[in-house]
């Protein structure tokens, strides 16, 4: 099943015939779909049914058993990885460091070293770059946003998130899917697998509904979304 | 950045973790006393007879101790997945390798300074070659030993029962270089024989493993 | 290629059976040793098939990391195998010659060491096999094979180095030593059966691994076409 696809620019992904097995087990069973730029795509579905393994895929860390995947135009991941972020399932921290000490050590794996770069990358996800604590006592909710600051620190085109809200409190999980709305906005592109649908009502622009390694349904949301800016947001822009 | 920056970056960030937690130094700097202190028991030589065999002991202390140093290495990169952020950034895979390798070649070295003073004493060693020629040969067999242990390591922590994979497959590939090490030193300290050959060899031996490293190592670091 | 390899193994029997008989009976005593020097025949035939052998799984890892088909990790894996085999066989032989000639099980010998090593490394290579799993096992693999292979011309030089400083009895009557007509030709005979059972094995545990891979795809193939399209 195609999905829908923007005629006035190229498609940001196109995934054609994908199938990944490990072993006998079929993760991703034949997924074809182009995803338009500029969108924000929830992808959801059960526990097995591949949203995490076809994330790896998008993101370069795991090669398809068959099919090709076309990202930004490019057919090997590796070039286009500056224009990539990724946010795990697990923190892809450094426990040992402090917030700003991991910021700056994957920003210099970008070619970044301006320190402004990081600290606003903190900010805007709500944590303070003075903060010398460690990330091991860091609560989840700091540990997932730090690492959402992470991943969008080298402002990439395409950002890739997979269950960025579990077991993160209510108040942290809201301002983060509004971070996300927000940079929508901008112009990125932005997948987000996770089980809390609910959060992403609102902002929205497509949900992905995956079952047993295929991609089942496509809903978009109509018209395209924009996020209302409210006043408890507005301090963190 | 270039790979030497980015290889700087990491390993400037692994040796501040390092020196954070100092766990693994710790317990390495007694799993290292400990090594001298037992193999003293077991080989309790005249002075004379030991210069003959202290070659052999001291390298074998190094191999055991380097062996614990390099199983750590990559389990900080597993912890929260974290490696997946490296790999997923444009670095460069060699310049993670690189990074490793030297910083377990700090680590190994220091335990080595650390140990060899303390088998000296044991041993009431005194070199009857020049000494200068010993530090070449440490340090040419411990790069041999670390090189490879860290491509090794990085192997084998996709493999179930990890720990003991490394010193399974490093050991006999390692051979031609310990055998190296051992009889240089021993040459050396007794000074009956020209410690020259095994140099060379060692020298060859690290070029060549390194390259291959090098060559390898990215298709290792993306097998999943 | 089927129908050329049963001819093929039929001849590789015969031949087997000829330079056997011809090892036993028909090549002359030797003059010191006696009857056991006939293991010679077994011996250094062994560690030459390991060494075609070792060098296939070196050709085909490197094939493998350049293409990443199914073939040639098949026949790495086959070729490693059949290695491990020979090379254990030269080092039963080994002993079994050294014990009633020299007196001693074991001697430090350049061939006889390099061979022990390089069975240490091949052995390990297959226990990485074993012990890695799923897609990762081929890519790990091939990379190991590689450092054996590449490994192998540093072990000798560095044995043969220590065994010019610290020397020790020579199996096989040393580098230069000549051998008789009569015994060479016997020698022949068996380098070239041995060699031809080192080709059927590989082709028959090559086959073997492929069929694996092809019953492999076969479920991943059922398995894409029975879900819900």
């Amino acid at each position: 099943m195609t999905g829908t696809s923007d005629t006035f620019s190229p498609p940001v992904i196109v995934l054609k015939d994908l199938v990944k097995f490990f072993g006998r087990f079929g993760a991703i069973r034949g997924v074809s779909a182009s995803f338009a730029p500029g969108r924000l795509y929830v992808v959801i579905g059960d526990n097995g049914a591949g949203k995490s393994t076809l994330l790896r895929i998008i993101a370069g860390l795991m090669e398809p058993s068959q099919g090709s995947l076309t990202l930004l135009g490019a057919s090997k991941v590796r070039d286009v990885a500056r224009s990539l972020g990724y946010m795990g399932h697990a923190p892809l921290l450094y426990d040992e460091l402090s917030g700003m000490e991991n910021l700056r050590y994957f920003a210099g794996l970008y070619g970044l070293h301006d320190e402004g770069v990081c600290q606003n990358a903190m900010q805007m996800v709500g944590l303070d770059p003075e903060l010398s604590r460690r990330v091991a006592q860091y609560s989840q909710g700091m540990r997932q946003r730090l690492s959402l600051a992470r991943a969008v620190l080298h402002d990439p085109e395409l950002i890739l998130l997979d269950e960025p809200f579990s077991n993160v409190d209510v108040h942290s999980a809201r301002e983060m899917a509004a971070l996300l709305g927000r940079m929508r906005d901008k112009g990125k592109t932005i997948f987000v697998v996770t089980h809390q649908a609910a959060l992403m009502e609102d902002i929205a622009d497509e949900f992905v509904h995956m079952t047993s390694g295929q991609i089942v349904a496509r809903e978009a949301l109509l018209p395209p979304r924009r996020t209302s800016v409210d006043s408890k947001a507005e301090k963190w822009l | 950045m270039s790979t030497f920056g980015m290889t700087g970056a990491t390993l400037y960030k692994d040796l501040r973790m390092e020196w954070r937690s100092k766990d693994a130094i710790n317990s390495m700097l007694f799993f290292a006393l400990l090594v001298v202190v037992i193999f003293s028991f077991a080989f309790t030589p005249t002075a004379e007879e030991s210069r003959h065999i202290v070659g052999g002991l001291v390298w074998v202390a190094f191999l055991f101790a380097a062996v614990v140093a390099l199983n750590q290495t990559w389990a900080r990169e597993l912890r929260n997945q974290v490696l997946d952020a490296y790999r997923v950034s444009p670095a460069p895979a060699n310049a993670l390798f690189l990074a490793k390798a030297l910083g377990n070649f700090l680590f190994v070295v220091v335990l080595e300074a650390l140990m060899v003073p303390l088998f000296v004493v044991f041993y009431q060693l005194r070199s009857v070659g020049p000494v200068w020629q010993l530090l070449v040969v440490a340090l040419l067999g411990t790069w041999a030993l670390v090189v490879n242990g860290t491509f090794f390591a990085a192997l084998s922590i996709r493999t179930r029962s990890r720990e003991i994979m490394l010193p399974l497959i490093l050991f006999p590939i390692s051979i031609p270089a310990l055998l190296g090490m051992v009889d240089a030193t021993t040459s050396i300290l007794t000074g009956e024989a020209s410690p020259d050959f095994w140099i060379k060899m060692l020298a060859v031996y690290d070029v060549v493993f390194t390259s291959v490293c090098l060559l390898l190592f990215e298709s290792v670091l993306n097998a999943e | 290629m089927k129908s050329v390899f049963i001819p093929f193994v039929v001849l590789t029997v015969g031949l087997l059976a000829f330079s056997t008989y011809q090892a036993l009976f028909v090549a002359p005593t030797e003059q010191t040793m006696g009857e056991v020097q006939r293991i010679f025949y077994y011996h250094v035939p062994s560690a030459w098939t390991a060494g075609v052998c070792f060098f296939v799984n070196f050709l085909a890892s490197v094939l493998y990391l350049w293409k990443r088909n199914a073939a040639s990790d098949a026949l790495a894996a086959a070729s490693a195998e059949v290695g491990v085999m020979f090379c254990t066989v030269v080092l039963i032989t080994g002993p079994i010659w050294a014990r009633p000639v020299w007196g001693i099980w074991w001697t430090w010998d350049a061939r006889l060491t390099t061979t022990l090593v390089l069975w240490l490394i091949y052995v390990s290579y297959l226990v990485l096999r074993r012990f890695s799993s799923g897609g990762q096992t081929q890519v790990l693999a091939a990379a190991l094979a590689v450092f054996g292979f590449v490994d192998v011309p540093i072990v000798y030089m560095s044995i043969r180095w220590f065994r010019t400083q610290h020397p020790s009895p020579v199996m096989g009557g040393g580098e230069n030593s000549g051998l008789d007509p009569a015994m060479l030709y016997v020698f022949f005979w068996n380098l070239l059966s041995f060699t031809c059972v080192g080709i059927v094995l590989m082709v028959i545990r090559y086959r073997l691994q492929m069929l694996e891979e092809k019953v492999e795809a076969a479920h991943v193939t059922a398995a894409l076409q029975g879900g819900a399209r």
